[in-house]
Parts: structure tokens; C-alpha cells; sequence
């Protein structure tokens, strides 16, 4: 984490606690609701890695909806559960757009919302080849207190989460991202690579990191008859992540790096459920972060929001 | 200074090796015939066969992974809705397995057709095994 800035003042007076809060609610029930009426049958395989990026797609007009979290059991300072909420959107068959919203909560500190991302990513090769490559670009809009953790780059380390949430929701970081997601489909194991930058629009030099994963479904052929537990619905793999410091010191060295084991299971229906046990490779990663998500895909969402407007 | 260049090279480089790798395409796709699914090559001079040709367990498995991916878009009985054209005519029924298989694969990415590379090649073979079970 970069230095505390100084505080923003809010442009308009907040609400009081209890109207924002069932201001809240009722937000969350509309939006639950629009998503139930809304929602068709299921779609694609989801891919099982948190960090790492496939060049796989949202179907077009396809919503899917996922809840994610990130529990870190760091050495030196508070546990903290990192979570966002993830919408993602199959513009096109060749343009995928996703929006995040953050927050996190921090053992013996206080839960608080930290930001927005919003990225989007693009195949400029429509046909399929050994490598497929993918360019990927994401604006964020985030508080020093976030802990999702969704990257790892330049000199990441688990000292960044030292400072208590009410201090570090002070800085504000918009930054801009660009990943070069290079991924292939080999005899069912696929196996993807992410070279990442980041830049924080304010201050501050380019900084990079790097994702790669491998990961097969257990059982290449589907069964005839309709099982929950049956091998062909569960992805297995790895994956490894970490910085590679910025565009001053292009290094290994004080970065932080984890390796992944990976596990997705796909549920009737259109739900997948993820997790993932990572282990910090280096004095500067974390010890241990487990994540886990369930996702949810509404087939045809756009289709649908059209027929409502028509 | 040096640095920042030097960083910029590499990427400029793994940018370049991404794209050189791609352009090497699989096996180019000869030109096919056109229907309402838009061009499905008829990989004329290719003699692969569907793996699952004839076995009755391939048509059911097809069957569910229709249901699961596909139906959305193309319906549940395949007859087509909106922009997904029918799949029970005659160009699905008489398209070489191979091509059906690549077409899946591929997708038709600027007609809307989503690439479902992602599936094994296996499940897209049993999806193919349903598609051209209709004619039967």
C-alpha cells in the first residue's frame, strides 16, 4: 500500500444509518427479484481459477452473477475476509463486460465497502488457434482498506494490510489495469497465462505481476443420465500468481507469490461453487488465503430485459 | 529509464509472440456451405469420424449437454427461437461430423454464436451424436 492520503470530503450528506440501511435492502430485494422473474436456463462452464483468466467468454447475452471471497490468515496482522460481488455480461460473442463492487472485513476492526472495478475483455481472434489470446482492460475505483486480493502485482505484500480500516479506506486508488491473457484448450486440460500492469492514475510507476493456471475436468465424456455428484462435473487444477515488481525495478525479489490448488463443481442448473487454498511462496505473500464463490448464470438476461421494453 | 524500456520490450514481445502463435491457426477451415447458422465448413478431404457414431448412451449424454448449453438460445426441442437458428434442418443433418464439431468449437463469434472450446472435444462429439440424431 502506497501513502495515506489526505481525507475526501463527502459531496452529499450522507443518509441516516437506518434509511441507508433499508434503502439498502430494498435494493438488494429488487435486484434479487428482477434476477429470479428474470432468469432462464443455465449456460457455460464456469472456469475454476479465482486469479487466472481463460480466454472463455460470457455467452452473449448471458448475465452471470457471482459472490466470491478471499479469507486471509496472514502472519504478522488481523485475518481479514475480503468479498465482491461480480456481474458479468456477455456483450458480444467477442466482448465480455464485468463490474465488481468490493468490501472486506478485518478481525477485531470493522467491515466497510471499498470500491468499484469495472473491466472489460476483448478476442480480437475469432477462431480458435494453440494460443488464443485475449486483451483485457479495467478501470478501478477503490479504497486503500481493499482486500480482495483479485491480482497480485508489483511489490503486493501482506505488510499492506498493517493499517487498520478507518485509516486505510482513506487513500483512494483509481487505477488502470491491462492484462494479455494467452490461454489454450489442449485434450481438455487448458492451460492460461496472464501478464498484468497496473498503473495508479494518480502517482506512481506501471506495476506488473503475472497469473498462470492449468486445470482439467475430471472426466472428459458426459454422462447419459443427469447427476450432481458424478465426476464430469468437477474441474481440478492449479494455479500460481505473484508480482513482478514495477516499471523502475523489474524484479522477483520483495515480491510477494502463491501457488493455488483449484476445485470448481458444477451444480444443476447453472451454479458452480469454487474454492481454492493458496499458500504464500515468500516472506512478503501472505501465509494462507482460501477462497471460495458460488456463481449463478441467467442464460438469454439480455434478451429478456429487451422483451420488458418492448 | 533503461528499465522502464526494457520492461515495455518484454511485454511488446510476449504481445508479438501471442500474436504469432495465433495467426499459426489449427488446420485452416475450408470454405462451407451457408445456412441460417451462417457458414459451417464441410472440411472436404477430412476423414474423421464421430467417436460416438452409433452409441445410443453419446445421443443421451448429447441430449443433456444440449439441454444444459445450448437450449437457451436454440430451444429445448432445437427448433430454433430469435436469432438461434433450427437445428433440425437439413444442413445440421447432413454436415460432416467434423465440421460440426470445429463449427461448435469455434463458434460464430460475430453472429452471436458463442466458441465452446472450453467443452472437451469428447462432449462436444456427444452433442453433435444429438444434433444429428434427428434424422434418424
Amino acid at each position: 500500500m502506497q501513502s495515506i492520503c489526505s481525507t475526501t470530503l463527502p459531496l452529499v450528506r450522507p443518509l441516516p444509518r437506518r434509511a441507508s440501511r433499508r434503502l439498502g435492502r430494498v435494493g438488494l430485494a429488487a435486484a434479487v427479484m428482477a434476477m429470479v422473474l428474470l432468469a432462464g436456463r443455465a449456460g457455460a462452464q464456469e472456469r475454476p481459477y479465482f486469479v487466472t483468466y481463460t480466454h472463455q467468454l460470457e455467452e452473449p447475452g448471458s448475465l452471470e452473477v457471482s459472490f466470491n471471497s478471499v479469507l486471509g490468515s496472514p502472519k504478522s496482522v488481523p485475518g481479514f475476509l475480503g468479498s465482491w460481488v461480480e456481474l458479468e455480461y456477455g456483450v458480444k460473442g467477442w466482448w465480455t463486460s464485468e463490474f465488481y463492487l468490493d468490501g472486506q472485513a478485518t478481525r477485531r476492526d470493522s467491515t466497510v465497502f471499498t470500491g468499484y472495478r469495472w473491466e472489460n475483455r476483448f478476442r480480437p481472434f475469432l477462431h480458435e488457434h494453440w494460443i488464443n489470446p485475449i486483451l483485457y482492460v479495467e478501470f478501478s475505483n477503490t479504497n486503500g482498506a481493499d482486500k480482495t486480493l483479485r491480482e497480485v502485482v508489483g511489490f503486493d505484500s501482506e505488510k499492506d494490510f498493517a493499517h487498520p480500516n478507518a485509516e486505510a479506506r482513506r487513500e483512494k486508488k483509481r487505477e488502470f489495469e491491462t492484462k494479455l491473457i494467452l490461454s489454450s484448450y489442449h485434450r481438455g486440460w487448458n492451460f492460461s497465462e496472464n501478464f498484468i500492469a497496473e498503473k495508479n492514475l494518480a502517482a506512481g510507476p506501471w506495476e506488473f505481476g503475472y497469473a498462470v493456471g492449468a486445470s482439467r475436468p475430471l472426466a472428459l465424456a458426459a454422462s447419459a443420465k443427469n447427476c450432481t455428484f458424478c465426476r464430469e462435473n468437477f474441474q481440478v487444477g492449479v494455479e500460481f500468481y505473484g508480482g513482478l515488481g514495477d516499471a523502475l525495478h523489474f524484479t522477483l525479489s520483495r515480491t510477494s507469490h502463491y501457488v493455488a490448488p483449484v476445485l470448481s463443481w458444477e451444480l444443476p442448473r447453472g451454479t458452480t461453487v469454487r474454492f481454492s487454498p493458496g499458500f504464500g511462496l515468500t516472506p512478503d505473500s501472505h501465509r494462507f488465503l482460501l477462497r471460495f464463490g458460488i456463481s449463478y448464470e441467467i442464460a438469454g438476461f439480455g434478451r429478456r430485459v429487451s422483451k420488458l421494453f418492448h | 529509464m533503461n528499465r522502464a524500456r526494457r520492461t515495455l520490450l518484454i511485454f511488446a514481445s510476449i504481445l508479438l509472440f501471442g500474436g504469432l502463435a495465433a495467426s499459426g491457426q489449427q488446420g485452416r477451415k475450408p470454405e462451407g456451405v451457408r445456412g441460417g447458422l451462417g457458414r459451417i465448413p464441410d472440411n472436404a478431404g477430412s476423414t474423421r469420424a464421430n467417436p460416438f457414431a452409433g452409441q445410443p448412451e453419446a445421443v443421451l449424454a448429447g441430449k443433456k449437454l444440449f439441454l444444459r448449453h445450448c437450449a437457451a438460445c436454440h430451444g429445448p426441442e432445437a427448433k430454433g427461437q430469435g436469432r438461434a437458428p433450427a437445428l433440425r434442418s437439413p444442413l445440421v443433418q447432413g454436415a460432416p461430423p467434423e465440421a460440426l464439431m470445429r463449427f461448435l468449437k469455434d463458434g460464430r463469434l460475430r453472429r452471436g454464436m458463442p466458441a465452446w472450446s472450453h467443452l472437451p472435444e469428447e462432449r462436444l462429439w456427444q452433442i453433435v451424436s444429438y444434433l444429428q440424431s434427428f434424422q434418424q
